[in-house]
């Protein structure tokens, strides 16, 4: 889409995409074409010397069973804090949607976790489950159950899913509740007056409807688990115990700023732009919106 | 009306209110009580009145792992942070938007792909390669570092693009009759019509800008520049035991600030985010 009525001249323009062009280029198109030129280089032992290896770091990693392990466990990491997020954010905003007392209060109360960070969402986890001191963990304890976050690795997994769908509910909540706002009343009052009734009618006359606001989140909140939990994971538990909670971008960090691992870390930048680029594509072209 | 409560959907929507505050909840009253009783595991949910003050003292808690910063100091860098992150945005993909919406110039569309691309580069994903560049600048430790690089934004460029193509002609034609040049338009009209979208904005990029965790966390290395997220952090992971009651009460105090921006400002922010990322 195009506007027809325009201003004249050439210099004006330049001068006011120029800022925002030298923060990209530098910023962003840089260390983006560095991270390239590292990723098919080695530097040696002392990290000297480097030379050009071709695709041996992209081979040596997909060689790697903790790698392979990374993207199997960021896979299912995703699958699952989106389907805990958008399930719950789908039933909280199919209610608030309904026609109650205090439905501004109520939304109110459960849009305000948007703002919380995902270190500090960990934070107070942690204080909620901490193996020596947590109250829930203390809870726990008494009813037989051994909770230590930070021994076990299975317990550790299933710690960040929580903290990142519990951190990720209210946003899709609000997309949801947006999209239901927009079913015309007249459908759900038709649907009732034909005798289809509670989760029968949402199943087959309102998820529907709801279909591209679905769509939409799904892919937002795979990058959101994939990429925007970092801070939430290493606050936790900084990818550990072992590599339970590493997920690829804690990898990235763990390999190259504490390993020093140059070349594999960037070639693991270079496979995070891959997928990001994939699923950002996909949004733009499947949810109707046009960059051009 | 007159139909019986939908006692159902209260039942849900207050588990899920519950849900999201219990946590919270837990450390607010746990910032209440005696560091002695929460390092036994003592710790109970009815908040100790005499500990209010808490919220007082934290304010002057130093970070020991970093040379002791004080929490109103980290407070200050992430307002710091936040905002100029906010407005520098605004500023830059609002000018950027009006110049590719408005004008026809060369490689302008050039220009809209380098900047749509940034949405495909999040940090997490070159950290290495943008800490050395940062490095080569000497942008470590510096304020400019800690902001400039999260100014460039493709969402909001987007969005800016997005309204200003919808802006009727009429309104164009008729402020050019009145001789307003570009500039007097972009601000007299372009601008106050935009103002919702400006309003929804601001709110997702404070909330952003106060919630970064990963990018101080490379620039910010000597503790004068840290912000309260990664302080915080930086408590809870020290070898030696946390002083817990002090630590919850500035986690508190860090969630306020981005809290209150969204809860006052809901009613822009929940239009203007199904708008933006939409």
């Amino acid at each position: 889409m195009e506007r027809r009525t325009l201003f004249a001249g050439w210099m004006l323009p330049a001068v006011l995409v120029a800022p925002q062009l030298a923060i990209t280029v530098l910023f962003f198109l840089l260390p983006a074409w560095r991270a390239f030129g590292e990723s098919v280089r080695a530097t040696d032992a002392f990290g000297l010397n480097s030379s050009f290896v071709g695709l041996a770091n992209f081979a040596e990693l997909f060689q790697s069973s903790t790698y392979q392990a990374a993207l199997v466990r960021t896979f299912v990491f995703c699958i699952a804090v989106t389907c805990l997020a958008m399930g719950f954010g789908l039933l909280l905003a199919s209610f608030a949607n309904r026609a109650i007392r205090g439905a501004r209060v109520y939304r109110i109360l459960l849009i305000w976790p948007y703002a919380i960070a995902p270190a500090i969402a960990s934070v107070i986890f942690v204080f909620l489950l901490q193996p020596q001191i947590g109250l829930l963990t203390n809870l726990f304890g008494r009813l037989g159950l051994d909770f230590n976050y930070a021994t076990h690795a299975d317990q550790a997994f299933l710690l960040v899913i929580v903290i990142a769908a519990w951190k990720q509910v209210s946003y899709n909540f609000i997309f949801y509740l947006a999209g239901l706002q927009s079913v015309p009343r007249s459908v759900i009052e038709a649907a009732t007056l034909d005798g289809a009734r509670g989760f029968y009618r949402f199943r087959t006359m309102i998820f529907p409807l709801l279909a591209p606001t679905t769509f939409f989140l799904i892919i937002v909140n795979i990058v959101y688990a994939a990429f925007d939990t970092f801070a939430l994971i290493f606050a936790l538990t900084a990818g550990g115990p072992g590599t339970a909670t590493e997920t690829l971008v804690v990898k990235v960090y763990r390999d190259g700023i504490l390993n020093l691992d140059i070349g594999g870390s960037a070639a693991q930048s270079i496979i995070l732009m891959v997928i990001i680029i994939g699923l950002t594509t996909i949004q733009f072209r499947y949810t109707g919106k046009r960059a051009g | 009306m007159n139909r019986k409560p939908d006692y159902l959907a209260h039942a849900v929507l207050l588990l899920g209110v519950v849900i999201f505050i219990f946590p919270l909840w837990v450390a607010f009253a746990g910032a209440t009580q005696s560091a002695a009783a929460i390092n036994r595991g003592d710790i109970s949910l009815i908040p100790r009145l005499a500990g209010l003050k808490i919220f007082i003292t934290a304010f002057g808690f130093g970070n020991a792992a970093k040379g002791g910063v004080p929490v109103w100091h980290m407070l200050l860098v992430s307002l710091g942070m936040a905002l100029v992150i906010a407005i520098g945005k605004i500023v830059i993909s609002a000018l950027s938007a009006f110049a590719i919406a408005f004008f026809r110039f060369p490689f302008r569309m050039i220009a809209f792909w380098l900047i749509f691309i940034t949405l495909m580069l999040p940090v997490e994903v070159r950290i290495i390669p943008t800490y050395a560049v940062m490095s080569d600048f000497h942008l470590i430790n510096s304020f400019t570092g800690l902001t400039m690089p999260l100014i460039a934004s493709a969402t909001a460029t987007l969005l800016f693009r997005q309204v200003f193509l919808a802006i009727p002609d009429e309104l164009v034609e008729a402020a050019k009759l009145d001789g307003a040049g570009p500039m007097r338009f972009f601000f007299d009209i372009l601008l106050p019509v935009s103002a919702p979208n400006l309003a929804a904005l601001f709110v997702i990029l404070f909330v952003y800008g106060w919630n970064q965790y990963l990018w101080p966390l490379l620039v910010a290395t000597n503790g004068k520049l840290d912000p309260i997220v990664l302080g915080i952090v930086q408590m809870i992971t020290t070898d030696q035991i946390p002083q817990w009651n002090l630590v919850m009460a500035a986690t508190i105090l860090a969630i306020i600030p981005p809290v209150l921006v969204v809860v006052a400002m809901q009613r822009w922010f929940i239009g203007g985010l199904t708008e933006v990322d939409k």
